[in-house]
């Protein structure tokens, strides 16, 4: 059971990550049962290395504004933003937008 | 494209311009869908516009980038890059980066810079505050604590860029402050009831008065969101790393309450800056706020640092036209000029750890004199 997908972490975001802006993430749910509101928590369990660094990332149960998210290089808001279904193999991107001009 | 072959695309996922191609990314200014092409095309086509439309330009200008390695001036780099050679425009460009002395933050983010150089085949200039006031900001920091960095930080880096400017003989510097940093410094001048520098924060192009250079802002309706996609997708080389002295609380705080609010409502950050150029419009009514502002002014220390650097020292007497810094000849509305100020308050302090009889004692006590007349 489970299967993988890739997170990136960009423009900053890494900082909640010790500096690691890739991630191979195991979701342990079945194909077409997980979406991106689990990938979310298991974000905050298995790779934020700070539980302190969880609002840097999480702002009332969903990514915090000022965080681009891409799904496959797409926009997320094009792809139903927490409700997408997870496919083995996705990529998921969070840029912060917030950091340095 | 060959990500349509790959995946079946449904028509409600397609370009609301092309209708050919899968959509990837939604505008935030009006919601629109769309494929990586068309987005870079309006991305563009927009700057362009704005660019014509405010004049920034005339051919045979010579034009310096203020580039600081991270995502919003790389953008502007690139983009006017590409413009200067699409439109014709006949500008011949440089990359003006300044040096705060910043270990871990600004000797990185150069090392972007210097990148760029070879990419986008411009020239570049660095000019660091070492060689120019013989300080870093890192002994600056050590010297004056970390709550007031960007205090210092704004006003220098504001001469620097002109004085680098000047030094290439170029009188026009683009930086790449965009919708989201205007709507900020709109917001927050409207939070701190700063209604002459509310005027002010949405000029496209802002000089001061007497200063031969002028700044202007190409992405003043660029969104951060769009610039960010751009440089993703554009896979541009840019520097993300945040100093290491953080920024102040209070833009902080107002930046977290205008993501909060976009994501609600995108178009608000148009609509703010609709907002705050039509304040402009609005005459009188200053009188009083200025009056009631004057005492305020005052318990505010930490608020005073623009978007674009430069810094509000308290109220200001009217500036009197071509007045120079006694110390440095910059332009300066007093006798010595603001950075000049700040760099002698160092100093004494340097001094008063160091020795007690030191022989500058006149020139220490009009210093404390000047300084005392500024809200720091
Ligand atoms: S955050 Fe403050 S100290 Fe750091 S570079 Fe910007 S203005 Fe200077
Ligand atoms: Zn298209
Ligand atoms: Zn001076």
């Amino acid at each position: 059971m489970g299967f993988k997908v890739k997170v990136e972490f960009l423009g900053g975001l890494d900082v909640i990550s010790n500096k690691v802006r890739e991630h191979s993430l195991k979701v342990p749910l079945e194909e077409g049962e997980a979406t991106v509101k689990d990938l979310i928590e298991l974000i905050t369990k298995s790779i934020i290395a700070d539980p302190k660094d969880i609002p840097v990332f999480i702002e009332d149960d969903t990514v915090r504004p000022g965080i681009l998210v891409l799904i496959n290089d797409t926009d997320w808001e094009l792809e139903g933003m927490e409700e997408y279904v997870l496919e083995s193999g996705d990529v998921f991107t969070f840029t912060s937008t917030l950091h340095g001009g | 494209m060959t990500e349509i072959s790959a995946k079946k695309v449904k028509v409600s996922a397609l370009c609301e311009l092309c209708h050919a191609r899968k959509a990837v990314m939604k505008r935030p200014k009006n919601l629109q869908k769309l494929c990586k092409d068309c987005f870079y095309k309006v991305f563009e086509t927009e700057i362009h516009n704005t660019i014509v439309d405010a004049k920034l330009f005339s051919p045979g200008d010579k034009v310096a980038i203020g580039a600081s390695g991270g995502k919003d001036s790389t953008v502007l780099a690139s983009v006017l890059k590409t413009l200067n050679e699409r439109y014709d425009y006949g500008l011949i460009l440089v990359l003006l980066s300044i040096d705060e002395g910043i270990k871990g933050y600004r000797d990185d983010s150069l090392a972007t810079v210097k990148r760029n150089q070879v990419q986008y085949e411009m020239p570049l200039e660095i000019i660091s505050y070492r060689d120019l006031y013989n300080w870093t900001m890192d002994e600056i920091v050590s010297c004056a604590g970390i709550r007031s960095s960007c205090t210092y930080c704004g006003v220098l880096r504001r001469q620097a860029l002109d004085r680098g400017a000047a030094k290439l003989g170029i009188n026009h510097v683009v930086t790449g402050h965009n919708a989201d940093d205007m709507a900020e410094t709109v917001l927050m001048n409207l939070l701190r009831g700063d209604t002459a520098r509310l005027e002010k924060s949405c000029a496209i192009i802002t000089q001061s008065a007497g200063s031969p250079i002028k700044r202007s802002k190409p992405f003043k309706y660029t969104y951060q969101k769009e610039i960010v996609l751009y440089a993703h997708y554009k896979k541009l080389d840019y520097f993300s790393t945040e100093c290491t002295y953080a920024p102040e609380a209070f833009r902080g705080t107002a930046r977290e309450l205008l993501k909060s609010l976009e994501s609600i409502r995108p178009s608000c950050i148009m609509d703010i800056i609709y907002s705050g150029e039509h304040l402009v419009l609005a005459p009188k009514k200053k009188k009083i706020t200025t009056s009631y502002k004057t005492n305020k002014k005052k318990t505010h220390t930490e608020n005073e640092v623009n978007a674009d650097g430069s810094v509000s020292l308290g109220r200001k007497k009217q500036f009197e036209d071509g007045n120079r810094c006694e110390k440095c000849g910059y332009l300066s509305s007093n006798r010595i000029c603001k950075a000049c100020m700040l760099l002698a308050g160092l100093e004494m302090n340097r001094a008063k750890v160091s020795i007690d009889n030191n022989t500058a004692v006149d020139g220490a006590a009009v210093l404390t004199r000047t300084l005392e007349q500024l809200s720091f």
